[in-house]
């Protein structure tokens, strides 16, 4: 058992030797189980602003369930089936659904200042999920396999390729946006989606702004 | 929902009445979202009382 | 920073808990938005405009697809004379030093003149002696030869005359164009050409840069896309065809192709509407940044505490304390 206490004082005690131990004991500290998962919240998480975080993972999870479908039976299975099609509209409104609440989520984190006290990382990477969300779903109308998708990818191409991009992101290219779409994109999303949660449940919700100047970032 | 969507045309903006639709929706709601008022668990019977 | 060194049990101390239920909100949010969805998906179904071919441009625009095919013999089109990443022919977009189209050179090599016309006009000419003839007479012609041929028949296109499918101009010296470009234009409104671009002498393929690239040098699709309003000077970014809703998201985006300096010829600080897209890249690219870094931005990051919407989110933190609790 290591010895290293400098300070002999109020159990200060030695750190284990065991890295599993301590990376255990990291997690206890700053995401214990009653903090994930709490049953209560201060009395001032009372307005509907608060839900629109909730129902944006919510859409995401319709959003991936009808991909996962979609993608499970092919590309022509939409256009040429009627349940196809049914899955497409599916996907289609929930991506709507996605990105309604996700700007709203952000229209109240913005008014509520939530990056304050230290939670400005937490804001960040919710902007990275914004900008990660634009390209899945560019990415998602470029393989719709329709008179659409045909002319966004003659259009972006443009745009691409002046930045210089184009060379190695094809929007022309079907097999490339598709992988994109179904593969890298989606975990990418959904890595930063639970980083994000993460870092909200490990330092709770932010609390109102003090007229006295109090809270301040 | 096949026919082409009408236009609303102002100076320069130039938006469809669907997309008009929904961002006058979402701005709506959240308006909504501000003034309704939110149920507390502390109202229900939920036995706890802090 | 200080603050994250604090233990929510240190930050909540002396703030009053109540009870609140995160998985029982989380399953209504999934029944909520389920419904939504699925009455939407069951009533307004979803987009899904037929694409259009080579084919269907072929046989509703024969001149059009004519012109657009000695226009890349000619090296007129769009994409014969682009620049990076697929040919060297054209600049390309840049402001000032920035020039980044040329930074990765040419990675996607088409060469637009073979790819789109001579090429497929090989394949066919596998068991058609006359459109052989052609193609030798073409190819051994020089450089200044062909181009004669191509100015002569490009003018007489602009009054061309169509029956049954094919295209008549008036007599000329046009060389072996018109056996070629009826060649390819029988080809193209048989299907072929579409089959012929994508396929590229493989059997899988996945990549639809070829015909895509053809089809947009053409006039047929883009009048299309003008129709439903899906082009940039119309905003085309944000919408969608039909009635249903578009990319709303993309509304700041798409509307700096409608504002100066963007739409000008002459434009400010070297930005106008030939760099549109780079500059509104960089522009957008800019913004973005700013709104991840708002913690760290003066007056941005106060606006929240300036505009009282905070105010009615928190009422029950700012309402003046009273004796006994209301309902």
């Amino acid at each position: 058992m290591a010895a290293t206490s400098s300070a002999e004082g109020a159990a200060a005690a030695p750190k284990p030797k065991s890295w599993t131990l301590r990376v255990r004991q990291a997690m206890d500290r700053s995401l214990p189980m009653d903090h994930l998962l709490p049953d209560r919240q201060p009395y001032y998480v009372g307005s509907w602003v608060y839900v629109f975080g909730v129902v944006t993972i919510a859409a995401l999870v319709w959003v991936v369930v009808s991909g996962i479908v979609l993608s499970f039976f092919g590309p022509q299975w939409w256009h040429d089936s009627r349940v196809g099609r049914f899955f497409n509209s599916l996907h289609f409104w929930s991506v709507q659904m996605f990105f309604i609440f996700m700007v709203l989520h952000l229209w109240g984190q913005y008014f509520m200042a939530g990056w304050r006290n230290g939670r400005a990382l937490t804001w960040m990477i919710g902007v990275v999920i914004f900008a990660v969300s634009i390209l899945t779903a560019f990415t998602g109308y470029l393989s719709q396999q329709n008179f659409d998708g045909q002319f966004i990818a003659i259009n972006a191409k443009d745009a691409m390729n002046s930045a210089g991009i184009g060379a190695f992101f094809n929007v022309l290219n079907f097999g490339q946006m598709y992988g994109l779409h179904v593969m890298l994109l989606p975990i990418g999303v959904t890595i930063l989606v639970v980083l994000h949660i993460v870092m909200v449940r490990v330092r709770g919700v932010v609390k109102p702004i003090d007229p006295e100047g109090g809270a301040r970032s | 929902m096949d026919t082409p969507a009408s236009y609303f045309h102002w100076g320069f903006i130039l938006i469809s009445l669907p997309n008009l639709v929904v961002i006058g929706g979402m701005i709506v709601l959240f308006a909504i979202a501000l003034v309704a008022p939110f149920p507390h668990a502390e109202e229900s019977e939920d036995g706890s009382h802090k | 920073m200080k603050s994250m060194g604090e233990t929510q049990e240190e930050y909540y101390r002396g703030v009053r808990m109540v009870p609140y239920d995160l998985v029982k909100e989380l399953f209504l949010a999934l029944v909520g938005v389920g419904v939504v969805s699925l009455i939407a998906a069951a009533f307004l179904s979803s987009p899904d405009v037929a694409p259009v071919t080579i084919a269907a441009w072929a046989q509703s625009d024969p001149v059009d697809f004519v012109t657009t095919a000695a226009g890349e013999l000619a090296g007129s089109t769009t994409s014969a004379g682009y620049g990076a990443p697929y040919n060297t022919n054209g600049d390309g977009q840049s402001w000032g030093p920035i020039a980044p189209q040329k930074w990765f050179g040419v990675r996607i090599p088409v060469d637009s003149a073979n790819a789109f016309v001579i090429e497929p006009l090989q394949r066919a000419s596998f068991s058609n002696t006359d459109l052989g003839t052609a193609l030798s007479s073409w190819q051994g012609a020089g450089a200044d030869q062909q181009g004669k041929w191509l100015d002569a028949y490009t003018k007489a296109l602009a009054s061309a005359t169509v029956t049954d499918g094919k295209v008549a101009v008036a007599t000329g010296d046009y060389g072996p164009l018109p056996v070629m470009m009826s060649n390819l234009l029988g080809i193209a409104q048989a299907g072929g050409l579409d089959g012929l671009l994508v396929i590229n002498g493989r059997f899988y393929q996945t990549d639809y840069t070829q015909p895509l690239l053809f089809i947009g040098d053409g006039g047929y699709l883009p009048a299309l896309a003008d129709e439903a309003h899906l082009t940039g000077s119309l905003w085309g970014m944000m919408n969608e065809t039909g009635s249903y809703p578009g990319q709303t998201w993309l509304w700041l985006y798409t509307m700096w192709y409608q504002v100066f300096p963007f739409t000008s010829d002459t434009g400010f600080l070297g930005l106008n509407a030939s760099n549109a897209d780079l500059g509104i890249i960089i522009l957008m690219t800019v913004l973005t940044l700013a709104l991840a870094l708002v913690p760290l931005i003066p007056i941005l990051r106060d606006i929240p505490r300036w505009v009282p919407i905070h105010r009615l989110i928190w009422r029950e933190y700012y309402a003046p304390r009273k004796a006994a609790p209301r309902t």
